[in-house]
């Protein structure tokens, strides 16, 4: 190659790469806002290379847990704080569409989701991440006591099981409600006498059911695999909760999880309706399902992708087990009557 | 003139910040649809149920303010009267407790062996309120004139009698003044009464937040007017029993007010205090700060250095220098607000005749729900000014919650400006101007100061409405906090117990840094 040749190579080169970083600046210079909640994580490479690709910023909004975070999203809709929500789960996701908060959007990418994820036939909201509410036990305190752990959700009310169990408040945690749901799918929303959840909530409650506000105590107070004087082997958490208990070496994990116990949580993700930016509001919705995004979320938020095909890292693969067939309740049952729930809870239970 | 702006500005902020934004949420509860719908007000008084938890919500803050004054008054007059080596340092110590975050408070007082009971939510109460009571009673007592109890002992009266003859008359205001504020506190707890009374306990502001995060905003509207009235009624209650003490003091130099420990009486009453602090206040601060340290493998600084490197990788990580920085830039600002603000408005709280109703105007924001306001400033500053996502707003929202500190404190000082003084300044010729800020100002800034303090510390601690505001993420340290104690592992537990530890010394290092700043200013008195 001649230096003549070079040289021109090098102008074409160079002309073509400042076209491609003018049209570039040219293409998309806006940031998009996305209103979360507080546990919402991304890591930094991944998010970049979002940016470094469409030119779009992201600013992150925090907005309290899952449940404010919709809240505010209701009470702000006339002039949305906001282009995405990202946070919605199946327990609250009918209060978010009966509000009219989103803008139907369906991502190419979800194609790659299984349907059972997609629960809105009109694409107000996309799926994005998957997590199961589960009863967790403390493995190690079960062989100490030479007690059999517990399976499933009936038998933690045996005797055996007295004084073992704590839950959260499904009033006030983000945690002990889709528990509660959980015992609905599981025992039926019957009348008292028959079976149902309530009469399995009494039960508990005669078993010496150990109930806390939040998830935080539960975990770091009562639980034995994690509080240093925890003095509950069984705790309501989340079937990834297990791999923050792997030993040093990374073979065994301490808690393990009550796979009949556990509870569907999805996730979504929807453009805010009034957005100024719905070209960047619909990028970012689909780079939530890109594989970056998708295989970043266990180690970020410790939940798992929707994404077929997505890689989970192998701490996860291996100590947190995922249920075949969670219990789950469409949403608008639990639209329905989740306030009626949680207040007859509340008498079962704690008056 | 400068009457007019001791009451504009006040007024205006109060009207703009708080009565503008509750109005507007309760408003949006109470007209649905736009005609006005009192049923659910009618609901909430008939409602047995809710009448036991007006009955508990009550009952618990009226006791635990009781327990904080038996236990605060001894060490504020230790604090402000009697000269021992770390005098500044303990009343540092003191406001520890006031700005860390229950949920790091509950989990101390768990690893001592209190189970949810309502002995834990009294003693928590009073585990965050004593410095309230120490600083607002302290400040005042530490200038106050001693010869006059000197020449009462002196004539034959006993200790009690001198005490309830002369200085408890004297400190009635500032009593009144800081019961108040605690007992509002206590009214509108919320975290204390969740997480350390157990679930089965329940206040008027426990109840808001629920159905306010329920969306039940017709119901958390009329139990937030029930919440209003009976904050109205005790503030009124207590400004009768205050009265206007318009008995001028002789305020003294702190210098000359203090005396060395002398006696069986002074020495018993200081190891008391110290003894009862450290056993209350101190232990569960002890237990945070050894958990910090307490790492798998011996003790070490394994966790702090975690919070370094914890999820380093994430977008929402946060060096924990810049978190530190964070919450020094937010207090710095409330501090200010609260000055610009409070500062006018003691002069028009001291000097008027409707006085009183300012002071309990500035107080209403201590006993609203912190959910209401929250969703207040999210309708309210709307579009064309939208505030909802400006930084401005948690200073904003922590001066609320400060400024009604710096006026009470502010308050009796200004009282008790000797007229004479004045008087005496006028005749020698000095123009009202000259006379407010050569007379007035300089012993203002007395109470100022300390109210200044509190400001801070209020900021430090993350309180107020901004729990329930989406903002933009400029993480400070009790948010840090929170976000490691959301998630499991051992490591980060101990960060958050780390990040905790921090929290402690920093607020130790703003109260005697600003202890310094007041004794430089006033050193001259």
């Amino acid at each position: 190659m001649s230096a003549r040749r070079l040289l021109s190579l090098v102008v074409v080169v160079c002309l073509g790469l400042g076209v491609f970083a003018t049209s570039a600046s040219a293409r998309e210079p806006v940031t998009i806002t996305l209103m979360t909640h507080d546990s919402f994580n991304v890591s930094k490479s991944v998010l970049r290379a979002f940016t470094r690709s469409t030119g779009i910023k992201v600013r992150v909004l925090r907005a309290g847990d899952a449940g404010q975070a919709l809240n505010q999203a209701i009470l702000t809709k006339d002039h949305p704080l906001a282009d995405v929500l990202y946070g919605i789960d199946n327990t609250f996701l009918s209060r978010g569409l009966a509000n009219g908060i989103f803008e139907p959007y369906r991502s190419a990418a979800l194609d790659t989701v299984p349907a059972v994820y997609d629960l809105d036939a009109r694409h107000r909201v996309t799926p994005i991440d998957r997590s199961y509410v589960c009863v967790n036990d403390d493995t190690r305190w079960f062989s100490d006591h030479n007690i059999a752990r517990p399976t499933t959700l009936e038998g933690l009310a045996r005797p055996e099981y007295r004084g073992l169990l704590v839950v959260e408040n499904p009033a006030t945690s983000s945690t002990g409600l889709p528990f509660l749901l959980a015992t609905v799918a599981e025992f039926g929303d019957t009348a008292p006498g028959e079976g149902g959840w309530r009469d399995y909530w009494a039960q508990l409650r005669a078993n010496d059911v150990l109930v806390v506000d939040g998830w935080e105590q539960a975990w770091y107070e009562h639980f034995t695999a994690g509080a240093k004087d925890g003095d509950r082997p069984l705790v309501v958490s989340y079937a990834s909760s297990p791999p923050a208990t792997v030993n040093k070496a990374g073979t065994s994990a301490r808690a393990g999880t009550l796979l009949e116990s556990c509870f569907e949580q999805v996730e979504f993700a929807g453009v805010l309706r009034g957005t100024e930016h719905r070209r960047g509001a619909r990028k970012l919705i689909d780079f939530m399902l890109s594989k970056p995004f998708q295989e970043d979320v266990p180690e970020q938020m410790y939940v798992f992708p929707v994404r077929d095909g997505a890689v989970v890292p192998p701490a996860f693969a291996k100590f947190a087990q995922v249920p075949d067939d969670p219990l789950t309740l469409s949403a608008d049952l639990i639209d329905e009557n989740r306030e009626r729930w949680i207040r007859e809870w509340t008498e079962i239970v704690l008056r | 003139m400068r009457r007019v702006a001791f009451w504009a500005i006040p007024v205006a902020f109060l009207g703009f910040f708080f009565v503008y934004p509750v109005v507007t949420i309760i408003g949006r509860g109470l007209w649905p649809g736009g005609h006005l719908d009192l049923s659910p007000v009618g609901g909430v008084i008939t409602d047995p149920s809710l009448r036991g938890i007006l009955w508990f919500t009550v009952w618990q803050a009226a006791v635990s303010t009781v327990l904080t004054l038996l236990v605060a008054l001894p060490a504020a007059f230790v604090i402000a009267r009697l000269q021992f080596r770390g005098r500044a340092l303990v009343r540092a110590l003191m406001t520890v407790p006031f700005v860390l975050p229950t949920v790091v408070v509950a989990s101390s007082f768990r690893a001592l062996g209190f189970g949810p009971s309502t002995t834990a939510i009294l003693l928590a109460h009073v585990f965050f309120n004593v410095a309230v009571v120490v600083r607002t009673v302290g400040g005042l007592w530490s200038h106050l004139d001693p010869r006059q109890e000197d020449a009462a002992r002196v004539l034959g009266a006993t200790r009690l009698r001198v005490f309830t003859s002369i200085t408890l008359p004297a400190l009635r205001p500032a009593i009144l003044a800081a019961a108040s504020i605690v007992y509002l506190f206590c009214f509108t707890s919320f975290g204390v009464i969740l997480i350390l009374g157990g679930p089965s306990r329940a206040t008027l502001e426990t109840e808001i937040f629920r159905q306010a995060t329920q969306l039940n905003l017709e119901t958390a509207a009329a139990l937030s007017i029930a919440q209003l009235l009976a904050t109205v009624a005790m503030l009124v209650v207590a400004g009768r029993l205050q009265g206007r003490s318009d008995v001028a003091m002789d305020l003294q130099p702190v210098t000359d007010t203090a005396r060395a420990v002398r006696g069986r009486g002074d020495r018993g009453l200081l190891i008391g205090v110290l003894v009862s602090a450290a056993a209350l206040l101190g232990t569960p601060i002890a237990v945070l700060v050894v958990r910090s340290f307490d790492t798998a493998h011996g003790f070490g600084f394994d966790f702090y250095r975690a919070l370094s490197t914890l999820r380093a990788d994430s977008v929402l990580f946060v060096p924990p220098v810049e978190a530190i920085g964070n919450s020094l830039l937010y207090a710095t600002a409330a501090t200010v607000i609260a000055l610009l603000v409070g500062g006018p408005a003691a002069f028009a709280v001291a000097r008027s005749r409707r006085g009183g109703a300012l002071d309990v105007g500035l107080a209403l924001p201590l006993g609203v729900s912190a959910v209401m306001v929250g969703f207040g400033f999210l309708i309210a500053f709307d579009p064309p000014v939208d505030l909802r996502s400006s930084w401005v707003l948690v200073p904003i929202a922590h001066a609320l919650v400060a400024i009604p500190f710096v006026v009470r404190i502010a308050v009796p000082v200004i009282r008790a400006i000797d007229p004479r003084l004045r008087e005496a300044a006028a005749v020698l010729g000095a123009s009202p101007r000259t006379i407010w800020r050569e007379v007035d100002l300089p012993v203002a800034a007395r109470g100022l100061m300390v109210g200044a303090g509190f400001a801070f510390a209020i900021s430090l601690g993350e309180f107020g409405a901004t729990a329930f505001i989406a903002r933009p993420d400029r993480p400070t340290l009790p948010v840090v906090i929170f976000r490691l104690l959301g998630q499991p592992g051992a490591q980060n537990f101990g960060a958050a117990m780390a990040a905790s530890t921090i929290l402690v010394a920093l607020t130790v290092a703003a109260m005697l840094g600003i202890e310094r700043l007041r004794a430089g200013e006033l050193g001259a008195f």
